[in-house]
């Protein structure tokens, strides 16, 4: 198989050969019926539905012990690689800091080109030069950048064929999330939610980069939310979109998630609910216009993004057949929404909370802030975050990464307003069972963990969506930033932040296997076929390693 | 070649200050437990008048304006315990155009007080003592040297504490010597393991995951154990070291020669 494989992908790079490079086309029906073609990986989150299942099955409980390591990719740069690949035909895109774009051989590892997007200087971002990969439309790749800019390359030859400004890098607008193709746009969020900007989301022709629509995710004056500020704290109060997110073809609805309103820990200094900081809202995919919104955190005090991944699922709720949407948000609570109308139906804590009691009929928390230098649990990165969760239709349960135990002491303070500066208002710190010993930080840097699980420990959450319990947890030493991948053969591969990369029984989650793969793991692990081999590609440290059964 | 490398550095440093904020734990609760052995909190507000009217001109308002000393974070050219920084005081230090100042015992007393509390005004400013006092202490009477190592010397049961001055404020260890119960690292607790052999492994955690623990254990090797091939493993919240017997006086001493710690020269 080899030899033909290398000949076709010699053709499709040089463009000679039609029928190759109609394979390459990835058209927006492939998308729309992308579990039709489980071998690939055509978006960020697997599918529309962001369930991040896939429908292969050779690699079962039984043979899972078989696999082993088929090649390896080291990234060139520094730092965290967040990056989510994209599997087509036979070819990975995958992006490496700060803004580099490849095309790989998924079954070799070897790269076809390598795309190089320098950011300008003046790009600012709160937590690393981050990139969490590309989305792919016809025959051209689509990729967001840390300085604010959108780039269409050749998915063939890797050469740029439009290049614009979303937003301004000099007010620290970035991009760092992996665009969303729905139709013929391309669908893209900005961050910069420590830097006071006024976040969106917005549309872009994928043929020639025209702005086709822009959501505000902070209303202006005269729009409805607008009162929900004071003053002209509506201006820059962040509420980035750092997330990619779902849609909806039925309903014509896309969901995202927005990020945390500014200045991140002074609530009083921007009164109101602060909407849609916090929330999920739902827009029209062919104008943006909002359809529903719905907030987690009024008014939050503690950096509660809600940049999680919106799941869709179809299932019964109550007797009949709904269309739901699941979310285990950053504030510690798992929730259940009706994603047609955005109607609570379901929230439970999954970890220990005190910045609310609980939550009322409509789902809206109840406020317990906590009195000045005492713990607020979950702490600021929260009781799960931006990692990517799991739903597999096949046992029903909803898998994600969480914090258990965790909490840090709030130190609110006035910040003001400078362009393109950090608007934080204030700090914070993780409480610690000693004083100076050392804490978790925001990703980790040492192979050392001096801090134990007594400031913080990880869990993977299999959580029951109809009770908002969990069916079974598997806890870790050191908290994880892993995402979830779980297939028809009820695997769930996941890793931490120890490097371990485990393959779960997704009904029990019992270990059936587990790799030691030396860095920390800080996105979900995909899975993908080329000519009969299924494989499953997972980033650890500097290393993106690809596994497959032994031959 | 690449041209990039200050957005690197921005970018970089940008991140760093997210993790930045993540600063320790204030340190609070433990005045009480400290007894006489620090100032009161009337001698330091009298110090940050005399340093105001008499530091402040050259060292400036943070302390930190001449090279080599920052008064603040406790960072001198030479001086380690009280003593040594009222002689300098007191005597001026030529060398380095310091004059000497007349001062009586009370501002004397509040200034050192000033400085050990980190210019904070409701700080806890511990004593600190003489050196050679605190190292006859270290190996005798304290009994410190039986398990903890310095400078390549004792057992390596305890934590190594050739550079513990330069990781620790005198706060923190005085609140080890005093109450070692509430200081003792989480990472640094005593661990006892048995394997499915039946051999007893009891030692100090250098690293653990969900699956491993890296210790050295009573012997002082380097072990590293499978927690599946355990019988049993504990982690102890009680650390092998007693509160001290010690006097206060004694204390500031031992706390003089810890400071004095700060790693190879």
């Amino acid at each position: 198989m080899k030899p033909l494989r290398t000949l076709l992908s010699l053709f499709v790079l040089g463009g000679l050969l039609a029928s190759a490079e109609l394979d390459a086309q990835v058209t927006y029906d492939r998308i729309l019926a992308a579990d039709d073609e489980p071998e690939n990986w055509l978006t960020y989150n697997g599918n529309y539905s962001s369930q991040r299942h896939s429908g292969l099955e050779q690699i079962t409980r039984d043979n899972v012990d078989d696999l082993e390591m088929k090649w390896m990719l080291q990234n060139q740069t520094f730092g965290a690689w967040q990056s989510n690949p994209i599997v087509v035909d036979g070819i990975m895109y995958i992006t490496e800091r700060p803004n580099d774009v490849m095309a790989v051989d998924a079954v070799t590892g070897r790269v076809f080109w390598l795309y190089r997007h320098t950011p300008s200087e003046d790009a600012s971002v709160c937590c690393g030069a981050n990139n969490r990969g590309v989305a792919i439309l016809g025959d051209k790749v689509f990729m967001g950048t840390l300085d604010a800019r959108l780039i269409a390359i050749d998915a063939i030859n890797g050469k740029p064929l439009w290049d614009i400004e979303v937003a301004d890098v000099n007010l620290a607008y970035s991009i760092t999330m992996a665009p969303l193709i729905i139709k013929d746009k391309v669908v893209v969020g900005v961050g910069g939610g420590e830097f006071g900007i006024r976040g969106f989301i917005a549309a872009y022709d994928a043929e020639t980069g025209e702005e086709a629509w822009r959501f505000y995710t902070i209303p202006g004056p005269g729009e409805p939310g607008h009162d929900t500020w004071q003053g002209d704290d509506w201006e820059h109060g962040g509420a980035p979109v750092w997330i990619t997110g779902s849609y909806d073809p039925e309903l014509n609805l896309t969901y995202w998630g927005v990020g945390n309103p500014g200045p991140d820990w002074n609530a009083g200094q921007r009164p109101g609910d602060n909407l849609y900081s916090d929330a999920v809202v739902a827009l029209d995919a062919d104008t943006g216009e909002l359809v529903w919104h719905f907030q987690f955190t009024p008014n939050d005090g503690y950096d509660y993004d809600s940049v999680q991944v919106p799941v869709l699922v179809d299932m019964d709720w109550d007797g009949r057949p709904r269309k739901l949407m699941l979310w285990a948000n950053r504030n510690g609570y798992f929730y259940a929404l009706d994603r047609e109308t955005g109607e609570f139906l379901l929230g439970e804590p999954f970890v220990k909370v005190n910045w609310s009691s609980g939550l009322d009929e409509n789902g809206r928390p109840i406020p317990t802030p906590q009195p000045a230098g005492s713990p607020t649990w979950p702490g600021n990165q929260g009781g799960t975050n931006w990692y990517p969760p799991s739903y597999s239709p096949s046992t029903g349960l909803f898998y994600f990464a969480a914090w258990e135990n965790y909490a840090t002491i709030y130190e609110p303070e006035d910040s003001e307003y400078r362009p393109g500066r950090f608007f934080l208002g204030g700090g914070f710190s993780v409480l610690a069972p000693v004083p100076g010993a050392p804490t978790i930080g925001i990703g980790r840097t040492t192979p050392i963990n001096n801090w134990t699980d007594e400031v913080g420990y990880g869990a993977v959450i299999a959580m029951d969506p109809r009770s908002g319990g969990a069916a079974w947890k598997f806890r870790q030493f050191d908290v994880s930033d892993g995402g979830m991948l779980t297939t028809a053969s009820d695997l769930l591969f996941t890793g931490g932040r120890e490097g371990h990369f485990h393959a779960l029984d997704a009904w029990t989650g019992e270990l059936l296997w587990k790799a030691s793969l030396g860095g920390q793991i800080v996105m979900a692990p995909v899975t993908f076929m080329v000519d009969g081999h299924q494989y499953v590609s997972v980033i650890s440290g500097h290393t993106l390693v690809t596994f497959a059964l032994r031959d | 070649m690449r041209d990039d490398g200050r957005t690197f550095a921005r970018l970089g440093l940008l991140g760093f200050c997210a993790v930045a904020w993540l600063l320790p734990a204030a340190e609070q609760g433990h005045a009480q437990a400290s007894g006489d052995h620090q100032y009161t909190s009337e001698d330091i507000e009298a110090g940050s008048r005399v340093y105001t009217s008499e530091c402040a001109l050259c060292h400036g308002a943070n302390g930190d304006d001449v090279d080599g000393v920052n008064l603040r974070l406790g960072q001198f050219r030479s001086s380690v315990s009280d003593d040594d920084l009222r002689g300098v005081i007191t005597t001026g230090l030529a060398s380095a155009r310091m004059p000497a100042f007349d001062l009586n015992s009370d501002e004397l007393n509040g200034v050192i007080a000033y400085i050990r509390a980190g210019f904070d005004p409701s700080g806890v400013a511990v004593k600190v003592g003489d050196v050679a006092r605190g190292q006859d202490l270290f190996e005798g009477q304290g009994d410190c040297s039986s398990c903890h190592r310095v400078n390549g010397r004792g057992p390596r049961t305890a934590p190594d504490l050739s550079d513990i001055g330069a990781v620790r404020t005198p706060a923190a260890l005085q609140r080890a010597i005093l109450d070692p119960i509430t200081a003792l690292l989480p990472i640094n607790r005593p661990v006892r393991a048995v394997t499915r052999g039946g051999e007893t492994i009891q030692g100090r955690r250098l690293n653990e995951d969900t699956y491993t623990v890296q210790l050295i254990d009573s012997e002082g090797r380097l072990r590293s154990l499978v927690k599946a091939d355990l019988a049993e493993y504990e982690v102890s919240n009680t650390p092998t070291m007693e509160p001290t017997t010690l006097s206060s006086d004694q204390v500031a001493d031992l706390i003089g020669y810890l400071l004095s710690l700060r790693g190879m020269q």
